[in-house]
């Protein structure tokens, strides 16, 4: 039991790595795509919306044995699970983090656009300082769900090998011939432990939030 | 506490030998901390057109919800054609109504809103005639007939297979009415019916009404702020307000010679507003 | 056999999705809080999990399900359980006038529900639920795991055969999926327009 518990451990240990670094891709590659998506010019910003489409709609399980198998080929050198799944998990989820910024953004009252105009602001200045700043806060409860969404998505990463829980738990019953009953339903309590409590976080967070802004 | 119409002549001793078909008595509700009615005591017999007036807040929309079931009140009886609405006899005891007698009891009262509250998923005449065929169980023939007689009483038999979105504020309130009356209550509660109206467009749905009023048989619980139409159509008017019967009478009396400070005050804001109006 | 998967589990996850989201509505607290712990507890673990562990972990309770229904028992349970928040909310969001106006005409509660409220909650539901269809469709996936023979797990038994030919397979694959996810959505999105045909 203490040895299943501890491998449980370890797997939550990866998980837990793999969640935060795609959380992290996730939320800069979806900033990009939602902006790109912005771009006046149709032939970027049309195909970009289809591309967003097509990896959002196709499963995670496919795209991240297809990169396990292609992208050592490509780049000639093999890669640890850890790093292809985050860029699997990273990438799938940019595309939902996308659609919640462009959703945050649209939020932000036209007049600010038009002040920063009339400022003479910079394009840069003009997202980072006045646009991005109000569009994000928002829909921080947002993507505060996607994290834990992320963390219970991990498992699927299991196709590539990655060491994380529910792949520790396979092991352990494979060496140990233990019943399923015990490992699983441990599994699923500690998913349990951790998204149950972070999910009552983020609604906390949602919360304050709107109160802060008078909502 | 409430005041009793003052018996005056011949109309009061017919009221008393008439069975009122409705009563309130002692009828109090508040929700939570706020109390909106505080000891309310009405009859209204039956075919009798009775207007509600007062002030927002003098809890008239309330008056007519708790007779619709659409409220419970917290203490006080509501009877309905001799017997009580909110409450039966269960073993020699009186215990709070299930839902079972409530629905029995509902058949007797209708309600037209003041949002209309129309099908928006249905054709005109299904919001119409799906009461008739769901609730009273009519064939679809003849809750057709029945419906298109009634639309057709209120000047809307061509708007059939329209749906609600396709209507005005107007025409929306007449079907509203349409539905309502094609189940044949005894008693009708119209909550300020045009209050969500523009203005030009009041004028026909007030002239249904009195239509209505004319036929006779039903009674009419008129919650309203249009003093005029009180006044034509009413056969008695009651002024309510912070939860209580302030002063009743016939409308003759009401509007022109006011006897309470109060009533006398509020007609005043309204010809007032009436005068700024015109 | 994806399109089986599809099929069985949108059926069960839809009747779910009614069950546990009218349930979480209910007068009565008790079903109230049954259903509101069974939905949390679902949406709390993932399907992958929920998967094993109804494939694998149910066995050693008695209860052996063949592949087949192990999965469509699994979809079936997850996206009826987040079904249930989008027919909770369109329920809710219906105005509440309406449930007055059907009081007032005297209609049963269940009369109420079929065919007043419902009726307009539908239209509501139905951009939420293609989205969530799309998910249940990318869930089926999920089923490699357990062995079962959808287009997944046939492409990647057969894989040893073509890996040269691995590129185009993966994209073709891949492709098949962002096709069937394309027809869901124009379904939904014809669905949409058929309801709301003049009356909103």
């Amino acid at each position: 039991m203490d040895e299943l518990i501890a491998a449980l451990l370890r797997g939550l240990w990866t998980t837990v790595q793999a969640t935060f670094g795609a959380f992290a891709l996730a939320c800069v590659l979806g900033l990009i795509f939602a902006m790109l998506r912005r771009v006046r010019i149709k032939w970027i910003a049309v195909p970009i919306a289809w591309l967003i489409e097509f990896i959002r709609t196709t499963p995670l399980v496919v795209q991240a044995v297809f990169m396990w198998m292609a992208l050592p080929r490509l780049i000639g050198m093999p890669l640890p699970a850890l790093t292809v799944g985050i860029l699997a998990l990273g990438l799938h989820y940019s595309t939902y983090l996308s659609e919640v910024y462009r959703s945050g953004i649209e939020g932000v009252p036209r007049g600010q656009w038009e002040a920063a105009v009339a400022l003479n602001f910079s394009p840069a200045q003009k997202w980072l300082r006045i646009i991005l700043p109000q569009a994000i806060p928002p829909v921080l409860p947002v993507m505060g769900n996607y994290l834990i969404v992320m963390f219970k998505e991990v498992p699927v990463l299991m196709a590539i090998t990655l060491g994380e829980m529910l792949l520790a738990a396979n092991s352990y019953i494979a060496s140990t011939f233990a019943d399923g009953i015990v490992p699983y339903s441990l599994v699923a309590l500690f998913f349990l432990a951790v998204s149950y409590p972070s999910s009552l976080l983020v609604r906390l967070m949602e919360r304050r939030l709107n109160r802060q802004r008078g909502a | 506490m409430s005041i009793q119409a003052e018996p005056v002549a011949e109309p009061e001793a017919e009221r008393r030998s008439v069975r009122p078909v409705v009563r309130y008595r002692n009828i109090c509700k508040s929700f939570g901390e706020l109390e909106v009615l505080k000891g309310v005591d009405l009859d209204i017999l039956p075919g009798e057109k009775v207007a509600v007036i007062g002030p927002s807040g003098s809890g008239k929309t309330t008056l007519g919800r708790l007779l619709m079931t659409l409220e419970e009140p917290t203490s006080g009886t509501i009877e309905v054609d001799g017997e009580l609405l909110w409450h039966m006899e269960k073993r020699g005891k009186l215990v709070r109504a299930n839902e079972k007698h409530l629905h029995r009891m509902r058949s007797k009262i209708g309600m037209v809103f003041q949002h209309f509250n129309l099908f928006p998923h249905m054709t005109i005449l299904r919001n119409v005639t799906e009461a008739p065929i769901r609730v009273l169980g009519m064939q679809r023939e003849e809750a057709e007939r029945s419906a298109l007689e009634m639309l057709d009483k209120v000047g809307l038999a061509d708007k059939r297979d329209n749906y609600p979105s396709q209507l005005s504020g107007g025409q929306k309130q007449r079907v509203a009415i349409a539905r309502a009356l094609v189940m044949n209550p005894q008693v009708m509660v119209f909550d300020e019916v045009t209050s969500a109206l523009d203005p030009e467009l009041v004028g026909e749905v007030l002239a249904v009404i009195k239509e209505i009023a004319a036929d006779g048989k039903m009674a009419m619980l008129l919650i309203t702020h249009e003093m005029d139409f009180a006044r034509d159509v009413a056969d008695r008017v009651i002024f309510i307000a912070d939860g209580r019967i302030v002063e009743q009478g016939p409308p003759s009396r009401i509007f022109s010679q006011p006897e309470s400070e109060r009533l006398q005050s509020f007609l005043s804001r309204f010809r007032a507003g009436y005068r700024a109006e015109r | 056999m994806t399109l089986q998967l599809l099929l069985y589990g949108t059926l069960l996850a839809a009747v779910l999705s009614f069950v546990f989201g009218l349930a979480r509505l209910s007068r009565f607290a008790a079903v109230r809080g049954t259903a509101s712990v069974l939905v949390e507890l679902i949406r709390g673990t993932s399907l992958i999990v929920q998967l094993f562990w109804i494939y694998y972990a149910l066995p050693h309770l008695g209860i052996e399900l063949p592949k087949l229904p192990a999965a469509v028992i699994a979809i079936g349970v997850n996206y009826g359980a987040y079904g249930s928040e989008i027919v909770r909310s369109a329920i809710l969001a219906v105005p509440k006038g309406q449930r007055e106006a059907a009081i007032a005409l005297n209609f049963n509660s269940y009369q109420r529900m079929r065919y007043i409220i419902v009726p307009q909650a539908l239209l509501r539901m139905l951009p939420p639920f293609g989205n969530l269809q799309v998910e249940l469709l990318k869930g089926t996936a999920l089923a490699y795991f357990i062995g079962l023979g959808e287009v997944f797990y046939r492409t990647m038994t057969q894989l040893n055969y073509y890996l040269y030919l691995l590129v185009p397979i993966f994209a073709g694959l891949l492709v098949i999926y962002f096709a069937l996810s394309q027809l869901v959505l124009l379904f939904y999105r014809w669905a949409e327009r058929r309801l709301a045909a003049g009356r909103m």
